[in-house]
């Protein structure tokens, strides 16, 4: 039996269809449809079909703040773990001589993310405190006299636990497309007398493009669609723009809640575009 | 002394089950337990709620006693009254605060509680039942356990104010909660709120960060310091919530707060880690610090010239509105047993109160007794619920006798009429 040319085609997109229709377009839809309902402020909600919410949010300035903060934290991360995740790439694929202790190397990366996300983050807490270790060694080093604050409950603290949940997202991808790089064109550029930096600049990076940009992907949705992280390290001292509509829903405010939530989506969404509008990774990859 | 009780408690079940099975065919009696052990030994009663109430070793011990099977699920506070309203076949026992009750009812996802079905229920406490306590009249502000008891039929989705026959909950746990703090970093006895805002604890104070409640405790600090004057703090206007938040978002900047905290262990590391001096607190999180050899106090904050006061928070149990037949009929069994004092007993030494604290007594030392209800210098060491050290011998409880604090309980848990509003303003504070 020979399938159509359009058949075939159909085939191939099921699995990816069968993944995001229900559990992607379907709970977007009921989000949406809760997003133009009303509430009678005890939970329930009834059709009277009205953009008000979105109108509330979008001219809050609370909202503002909130994707101030978090739009913040978003690119603090995204920052630091690609700068971090591309040297740990970097060295594992142009320095570790064997292929096999680079494989080896790359699982060693891993193991931190054999715990879970919670673990690792509040592992941070007896470090970073008052009483913490980090003030601890710093006091008893005679370096400073009074304990660094910052280091717990901060903006600090988020970023930290941040970076140190997010940074194998970077590092798989950069590692990924850095392999793939031909060794003879950068020897070709060094016998033609090019320089470490002109290498890096010319050739490294700009190969590595598509995993640096797979890498912003995870990290920045990630971040954008987190509030855990944020309460916790930051001692409840600041906000997120999820954690917020998690505090509507404690209050049974579904509608604004619903409508917060398809905001974000979109903003994500268009966050997700630019990055792949600066880098092509499809051409990328294909290349 | 609990053991024996808990044995003869399940014979004199089964001696009952089967006077019953007798009494089936004479067709004599009538009202007693009608459930025979066979039939029940299939039920499965989900009892749903936050961990501080609805509680493993109970479920377990109270599976053993009726014999059927107990599964206690917990979730907090936001995530359990959102599951009750958008999934109430998945509970059989809603773990309800006065608020959560009111708003159960409204949704009509609970069924009217037969008060005559209850046993123990001319025992209770009138806290509950009327609203008051050796005379005085409990506080109004915020949503009392007794204004949110009764309905005036099976099906009603109001309140009913006043005495009726059916119940929208069992209360089963209560307790009045204040400021936690560290005697030695401290230098006097804090009595009064206006220390949890005072600058001399500048960068070493926490509050609690649950909107609905954070709210009230904030509002106790803005009225002991004379900054904000409220008509009723349990149900706020919106320029009252207004001026709360402004003052909270004010020593905000001024880096009063070291962190905000949401749950129990979150108030217990705060305190026990070094970070803050002096946070509101919930009166076994003190304990909790205690028994890590770090001295920490909970603040007797009895009411005073219109000021003060603890805020008071009660559970209990309301039964949905799905249950029925032999189920429903498992289900007032469980209610009465908790009622019976194992229950009772217990989370009175976690520094909680039993609504029938005559059956919590039988079950509990005199000791226990002395130091958990009557305020008394603790003859004997203290134990936790688990048997372990607690209080040493001599020890007096915090806030007194079980009278003087629930008598100054000055405002209950509670959802506001402008919670979304309150809300909104709470973030603006989180995020400043």
């Amino acid at each position: 039996m020979k399938l159509s040319r359009n058949m075939t085609g159909w085939l191939n997109v099921t699995p990816l269809l069968a993944v995001l229709v229900p559990f992607f377009i379907v709970p977007i839809l009921v989000v949406s449809v809760a997003s133009v309902m009303q509430t009678d402020g005890y939970g329930g909600m009834f059709m009277d079909f009205t953009l008000g919410k979105y109108l509330d949010v979008a001219t809050s300035a609370l909202t503002y703040n909130l994707y101030f903060a978090t739009i913040k934290f978003a690119l603090l991360t995204l920052v630091f773990s690609a700068f971090i995740g591309f040297w740990v790439a970097y060295f594992l694929v142009f320095h570790v001589r064997s292929k096999l202790i680079a494989m080896g190397l790359f699982l060693v990366c891993t193991v931190p993310f054999w715990t879970s996300n919670i673990i690792r983050m509040i592992s941070w807490i007896p470090l970073l405190g008052k009483e913490g270790l980090v003030n601890q060694a710093l006091l008893g080093a005679g370096l400073i006299h009074q304990p660094l604050e910052f280091l717990l409950y901060s903006s600090f603290a988020v970023v930290v636990a941040y970076v140190h949940q997010l940074t194998i997202f970077m590092i798989v991808p950069i590692f990924n497309s850095m392999a793939r790089i031909d060794k003879r064109v950068i020897e070709a550029a060094l016998d033609a007398g090019a320089g470490r930096w002109d290498i890096m600049r010319m050739i490294v990076i700009p190969m590595s493009k598509s995993g640096i940009a797979l890498g912003a992907i995870f990290v920045v949705s990630i971040v954008m669609g987190d509030f855990f992280v944020v309460k916790v390290m930051s001692g409840g001292g600041t906000a997120s723009v999820v954690g917020a509509f998690y505090e509507d829903i404690s209050v049974l405010q579904y509608p604004t809640a619903a409508a917060s939530a398809v905001i974000l989506t979109i903003i994500v969404m268009l966050m997700v575009a630019v990055i792949l509008r600066v880098v092509d990774i499809r051409r990328e990859i294909t290349l | 002394m609990t053991k024996s009780k808990t044995i003869s408690r399940r014979n004199l079940l089964k001696a009952g089950a089967a006077a019953a099975g007798a009494a089936a065919g004479s067709g004599v009696i009538t009202g007693f337990p009608t459930i025979w052990a066979q039939e029940i030994k299939d039920i499965e009663l989900r009892h749903v709620g936050v961990s501080y109430s609805v509680v493993k070793a109970i479920g377990d011990q109270a599976a053993k006693d009726l014999g059927f099977k107990v599964t206690m699920q917990n979730l907090d506070t936001s995530a359990s009254i959102n599951r009750f309203i958008t999934q109430p076949n998945s509970v059989d026992i809603a773990d309800l605060e006065g608020w959560q009750a009111k708003l159960a009812a409204k949704r009509g996802i609970i069924q009217g509680i037969e008060a005559k079905r209850i046993k123990q229920f001319d025992n209770f406490l009138p806290i509950f039942t009327k609203g008051e306590l050796e005379g005085s009249q409990i506080a109004n502000q915020g949503i009392s356990p007794f204004a949110a008891l009764y309905l005036e039929k099976k099906d009603s989705t109001e309140l009913h104010a006043g005495v009726a026959e059916w119940l929208t909950n069992v209360p089963q746990v209560y307790n009045a909660d204040s400021i936690g703090y560290r005697p030695d970093l401290v230098d006097h006895p804090v009595t009064e709120w206006k220390d949890l805002i005072d600058p001399k604890y500048k960068g070493k104070a926490a509050i609690l960060d649950v909107p609905a409640i954070g709210i009230m405790d904030a509002a106790l600090c803005m009225e002991s310091a004379g900054l904000v004057q409220y008509g009723d703090k349990g149900n706020m206007t919106k320029e009252e919530i207004d001026k709360t938040i402004d003052k909270l978002i004010e020593l905000k900047r001024d880096g009063h707060f070291r962190a905000t905290w949401t749950t129990f262990d979150q108030s217990v590391q705060l305190m026990a880690a070094g970070e803050v001096v002096i946070q509101s607190m919930w009166s076994p999180a003190v304990a909790a610090v205690r028994t890590k050899d770090i001295p920490c106090v909970y603040a007797p904050v009895n009411k005073k010239d219109g000021k003060e006061g603890y805020r008071g928070w009660c559970n209990g149990m309301g039964l949905m509105n799905h249950l029925e037949g032999k189920k429903l009929d498992a289900a007032y069994e469980y209610i009465n047993w908790y009622l019976e004092g194992w229950q009772g007993a217990f989370v009175s030494r976690y520094g909680y109160y039993s609504p029938v604290p005559s059956t919590a007594k039988k079950f509990m030392t005199d000791t226990e007794w002395a130091y958990w209800y009557e305020g008394k210098p603790a003859p004997e060491a203290i134990t936790d619920p688990y048997g372990l050290p607690m209080e040493k011998a001599g020890t007096v409880r915090d806030g007194g006798s079980f009278v003087e604090r629930v008598t100054n309980i000055s405002c209950w848990n509670t959802l506001m009429d402008e919670a979304a509003y309150m809300n909104k303003r709470w973030n603006d504070f989180k995020v400043a």
